[in-house]
């Protein structure tokens, strides 16, 4: 069993508000989103066929999957209805000085 | 009738079948509900089977709306493997190929449609592969084999998918299309030709303004003769040249059928008890002010989502913008409205790069859209539409100025 680490992703300053950035971090693709100066963490990848989240349309507190219009709430990965098949994890975030740092357990 | 004690009964276990069975029991906790469907598979989804089923790149489970199991747990019975032969609307029964028959408060219409046929000599036989359903890409991922040579009957989505497929197998392609360019029906002849370029540059031969004359068994499997007289020795032949509604059970039951099952904006058949979504229907959108025919995934799933909630009480209508894609050697193409005629185009980005959108104006408001590899632009895009007034095409296409910020006016 591998244990839940804090990685730095990002600088702060890489994620304005209402963008996001698609980063990588203990093998899991993650976006991160900036809601009302809060940064955010999901899953980039798409619970139904593949897309990147952060190629697709971030408004209000929900992303848009580019490809089949499938949308996410940013703050917990829910899925929100038809064709979502599934929720993504959404992981914890901390910004230490001006880094970005979410948590989660690396894949072997 | 209440609601809750109903008993719904979906034919047509394909996309709209699966997404309408979710949302009808959403709607209705308490209401029995029973799906037929004439395949063997539960409910799925249709775009993988020309893209990541033929190519290989997708299980075939990937595809189910939902798990199989999920209907018991959903309490949802479905019949695989069994047709609806009639039904009696009198009785309000359904009847089945095996001689049952089921009673329904509500009827629900998902009967899809087939891949329309060649109609001519040689149109059918062991070398040609229709693609509609999970057995047809089995039979077809079988013959893509390196140095196969396809010739791929209609430039539509469906064919010119498969001819990337086929690519990516080392498949030798020939693409025959009677109209000067490619996807006529959705799209301007500058994406068309876009397109064609595209495939041209994967080692397609693509040739438009070309009708197939003959089709006869010999060579390699098929020779394949076209306008111009030349012959095309392939060893497949793959049509794409449309869909035909499966209106038969609806039209012997004497249900308004023109060309699809008609419906209403609510999914209405002219039985007030029989509801109709999905491929087979010919529905009236009140945004677009007429009644029209689409083969799309949006339109399985949300016109099915639609009719559940009506058949459960509820009044909201469906009344989308038309909107579908496609993905050829890995370009997604997203095409939002159904404009009959347009009198401007406006690009925003190049086209000579990977990622534009075209802009369709009439009389200076946008109707139709089309994004390459921008889908994330649909959003913006469709509430431009939806506002239906005029646009400074110098600003929809000055790629500085955010859609979002456009669409907001
Ligand atoms: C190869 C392919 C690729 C596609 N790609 C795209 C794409 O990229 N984007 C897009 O927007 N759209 C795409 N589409 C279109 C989309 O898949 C269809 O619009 C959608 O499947 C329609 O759903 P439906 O439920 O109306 O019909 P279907 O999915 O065809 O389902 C109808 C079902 O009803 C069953 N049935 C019919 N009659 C009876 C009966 N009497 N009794 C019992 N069962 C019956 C059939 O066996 C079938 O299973 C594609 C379609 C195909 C074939
Ligand atoms: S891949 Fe995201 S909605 Fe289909």
């Amino acid at each position: 069993m591998t244990e839940e680490t804090w990685i730095a992703v990002a600088p702060k300053s890489a994620v304005p508000e209402g963008e996001m950035l698609g980063v990588s971090a203990g093998g899991h693709q993650i976006a991160l989103y900036n809601l009302d100066g809060e940064i955010y963490a999901t899953d980039n990848i798409c619970s139904h066929a593949f897309a990147l989240l952060t190629d697709g349309y971030f408004d209000g507190d929900t992303v848009e999957c580019p490809l089949h219009a499938g949308r996410f709430e940013i703050k917990t990965g829910k899925g929100m209805g038809p064709p979502i098949p599934c929720d993504i994890a959404s992981f914890p975030v901390r910004v230490v000085g001006d880094d970005i740092q979410v948590q989660v357990t690396p894949k072997t | 009738m209440s609601a809750s004690g109903a008993r719904y009964v979906i034919v047509g276990a394909g996309h709209a079948g699966g997404r309408g069975a979710e949302a009808l029991r959403a709607a209705a906790p308490e209401a029995r509900i029973t799906v037929i469907g004439a395949e063997t598979y539960p409910p799925y989804e249709r775009p993988p089977l020309s893209k990541e089923l033929l190519d290989g790149t997708m299980p075939v489970e990937k595809t189910f709306v939902r798990p199989l199991d999920w209907y018991a747990e959903q309490k949802i019975e479905l019949k695989l493997g069994v047709a609806a032969t009639a039904i009696d609307r009198g009785a309000k029964t359904v009847t089945l190929a095996d001689g049952s028959s089921i009673s329904y408060d509500r009827l629900l219409l998902t009967t899809g449609g087939r891949a329309r046929r060649l109609k001519m000599p040689g149109g059918e036989g062991p070398n040609i592969v229709y693609l509609r359903d999970i057995e047809d890409t089995k039979r077809l991922k079988e013959r893509l084999v390196p140095g196969a040579h396809v010739a791929v009957i209609g430039a539509g989505f469906i064919g010119l998918e498969v001819a990337a497929s086929a690519r990516k197998y080392g498949c030798d392609v020939t693409v025959l299309e009677v109209a000067q360019h490619p996807m006529g029906r959705v799209v301007a002849p500058e994406i068309g030709d876009w397109f064609a370029n595209l495939h041209r540059s994967h080692g397609a031969d693509v040739r438009t303004g070309t009708t197939v004359t003959s089709l006869e068994p010999g060579g390699r499997g098929l020779r394949v003769t076209v306008s111009d007289g030349s012959v095309i020795d392939a060893d497949l032949v793959v049509p794409g040249i449309g869909v035909e509604p499966g209106v038969e059970l609806a039209q012997a039951a004497g249900l308004d059928v023109q060309d699809g099952i008609m419906v209403d904006e609510f999914t209405r058949t002219s039985d007030p008890d029989i509801f109709a979504a999905g491929d087979a229907t010919r529905h009236f959108n009140p945004f677009l002010g007429r009644h029209l025919r689409l083969e799309s995934y949006q339109n399985a799933q949300n016109q099915a989502i639609a009719a559940a909630k009506v058949m459960a009480g509820g009044e909201d209508p469906f009344e989308e913008l038309p909107w579908a894609w496609t993905d050829q050697h890995g370009v997604n193409l997203q095409v939002v409205g159904a404009p009959l005629a347009w009198d401007q185009l406006v690009w925003r980005g190049s086209p000579e790069s990977q990622s534009f959108v075209l802009f369709y104006l009439a009389e200076g408001v946008p109707v139709a859209a089309n994004t390459i590899n921008s889908g994330r632009d649909m959003r913006p895009i469709r509430q431009l539409i939806r506002r239906a007034t005029p646009m400074d095409p110098a600003k929809l296409a000055n790629t500085s100025l955010k859609l979002q910020d456009l669409a907001r006016g």
